[in-house]
């Protein structure tokens, strides 16, 4: 018989997460900090919307590109939290989660050969969906130093004549890095000046910490037109499960994604989408609380790093801390793995988001403040133990 | 500051001085001043224990008493109130608007034991006009905490 696989998919490997969570679910008293979606439910304001929605029966396909009234809401949200202009008729669609827009957006800009700028450590779907859009990856490795930021001269150090995309995933999974004004416009001088394009992955931009709000680049002159912008339901509003995301960009760029949508999706659910609407419309208090208790327990994990003396440099994003763990001279892999076996907690390596992230561990601090002191004391005691 | 320090504290009395200067990002000291300040200021009156009594296999009943009542000259509805609420049976009075004047709730070991607290004592005050008593048959939410179902971490693994 022959080889009914394609050799593109096959020399794909699998996201690097699972296999710790697979150990996790065979331990008793494990405690995973390896999660990456909110503990908090979706507000129950939004779950009621949606149970109305079903009782009406809308139960129906949206258009294409999904419920107008949503495009609108989103339209007004971007503008009123980001200074963002998109217009909900021809500039924005709805999509199944912020994932979908990533592998759209490479399929609807990339000819082979054409070259994608990664930077990594980041979310581990940019390399595998370049390559199924037959783009070649091109990855920059951040430094910590630069607390993983993109800099301008790494920017300019990667850019050949192939390059088409820079893939820009700030906040950052999983670094918890941020971009602020000033670092996104010493890279979109040098976008511009290379005539490259920007897919900005801003899925956690309400999870943003610092002194200075979340800034999009394609808020930024010259950039709303090379932009391809993508954001979700999933991480601001607690919303997973409801497979919720949505594009903006110039309409020529949204017409091709949203042929590829057509035809391969036909519309995001309906169901998801009456709720998005309410999410949008009266949910600021609650986005703004859980933004509040992530930042408390962000602040306990800095502060209980310091007491351990455990290198990490302070994010301002998402709800990832990044420490180093080069000190004990082993590799992220070894350290997850003993950490796991000796105190079982769970971490993620750094190396599942790219090479990069060797010498580096993922912490989520979606979990209770209860959960993380429990897991904490465990990883103190870990450390004191591997130092003696 | 404070209002900071209450709304975490609303929800986690039990965090200690370290932790919730941690997690509000000011320093030990400050906070340590302030929820001193509010303790002597009465703005917070008290660190109580929310009880499932139902799962804990104790009896008790819970009785809501509307209670109409005709104000005391020169002291309004206070000396009526402070009148009721000084029984120790008594877990909470509110002065309401609408149709009653206060809402008394009392709690008590049995039905019998709230029902006599309410024909002998209250009932029996002067100023009280009428009671009507209602009886809890079942909490399901008490000061924001859901009391039925503890909720459990649902999250699968997945490869984000």
């Amino acid at each position: 018989m022959r080889n009914p696989l394609s050799k593109t998919i096959v020399n794909i490997q699998p996201s690097g997460i699972r296999k710790f969570f697979d150990i996790v679910s065979e331990m008793d008293d494990a405690i995973s900090l390896g999660v990456g979606e909110p503990d908090f439910d979706t507000p129950w304001r939004v779950r009621d919307e949606a149970i109305y929605s079903l009782e009406q029966g809308r139960t129906f396909y949206t258009s294409n590109s999904g419920l107008k009234e949503l495009k609108e809401e989103i339209s007004s949200y971007l503008m009123r939290k980001y200074d963002l202009t998109y217009h909900p008729a021809n500039e924005i669609f709805v999509t199944v989660g912020g994932s979908e827009a990533i592998d759209l957006a490479f399929r609807a800009m990339l000819d082979s050969g054409d070259e994608v700028l990664i930077p990594q450590p980041s979310y581990v779907s940019y390399e595998p969906c370049a390559i199924l859009a037959n783009g070649t990856p091109v990855i920059i490795d951040l430094k910590e130093e630069n607390e993983f930021r993109l800099t301008a001269q790494e920017l300019e150090d990667a850019i050949t004549e192939k390059t088409k995309i820079l893939v820009l995933p700030f906040p950052n999974n999983p670094t918890g890095a941020v971009m602020e004004c000033k670092d996104l416009e010493a890279i979109a001088e040098v976008i511009i000046k290379h005539d490259i394009f920007v897919m900005t992955d801003e899925i956690y931009s309400e999870l943003s910490y610092g002194e200075e709000p979340h800034v999009s680049i394609a808020s930024l002159p010259g950039m709303k037109e090379r932009t391809v912008y993508i954001n979700g339901f999933s991480k601001a509003f607690a919303m997973t499960g409801w497979r919720l995301g949505y594009v903006c960009a110039p309409h020529e760029i949204i017409a091709q994604m949203l042929k590829i949508h057509q035809f391969a999706i036909m519309c995001a659910p309906t169901t998801s989408q009456y709720a998005a609407v309410e999410a949008l419309r009266s949910c600021d208090d609650e986005v703004a609380a859980m933004k509040e208790e992530y930042n408390g327990r962000r602040r306990y994990l800095m502060a209980r790093f310091k007491e351990m003396g455990l290198q990490c440099f302070e994010p301002y994003g998402a709800f990832y801390v990044f420490p180093s763990i080069k000190e004990f001279g082993m590799t992220s892999d070894e350290f997850a793995t003993k950490l796991l076996e000796s105190k079982k907690v769970a971490v993620v390596p750094g190396t599942a988001f790219g090479a990069s992230g060797e010498g580096f561990i993922r912490i989520s601090y979606a979990y209770s403040l209860d959960q993380l002191k429990l897991a904490l004391d465990r990883m103190e005691e870990f450390i004191s133990e591997l130092r003696n | 500051m404070r209002e900071k320090i209450l709304s975490y504290m609303e929800k986690n009395a039990r965090i200690d001085l370290k932790d919730l200067a941690t997690v509000l990002g000011e320093d030990e000291v400050s906070i340590m001043n302030e929820l001193e300040k509010m303790e002597a200021e009465n703005i917070i009156a008290g660190y109580h224990t929310m009880i499932n009594w139902d799962k804990a296999g104790v009896e008790k009943v819970t009785g809501m008493i509307e209670v109409r009542v005709t104000p005391q000259r020169g002291m309004g509805f206070d000396k009526v109130a402070n009148h009721i609420y000084n029984y120790p049976e008594v877990s909470s009075v509110y002065l309401i608007s609408g149709g009653f004047d206060f809402m008394v709730i009392i709690e008590g070991k049995t039905l019998r034991e709230v029902a006599e607290f309410v024909s002998n004592k209250l009932s029996a005050l002067d100023s009280v006009l009428s009671t009507k008593t209602n009886f809890i048959l079942k909490k399901y939410k008490e000061a924001g905490t859901i009391l039925v179902d503890k909720p459990h971490d649902e999250r699968m693994k997945m490869s984000l």
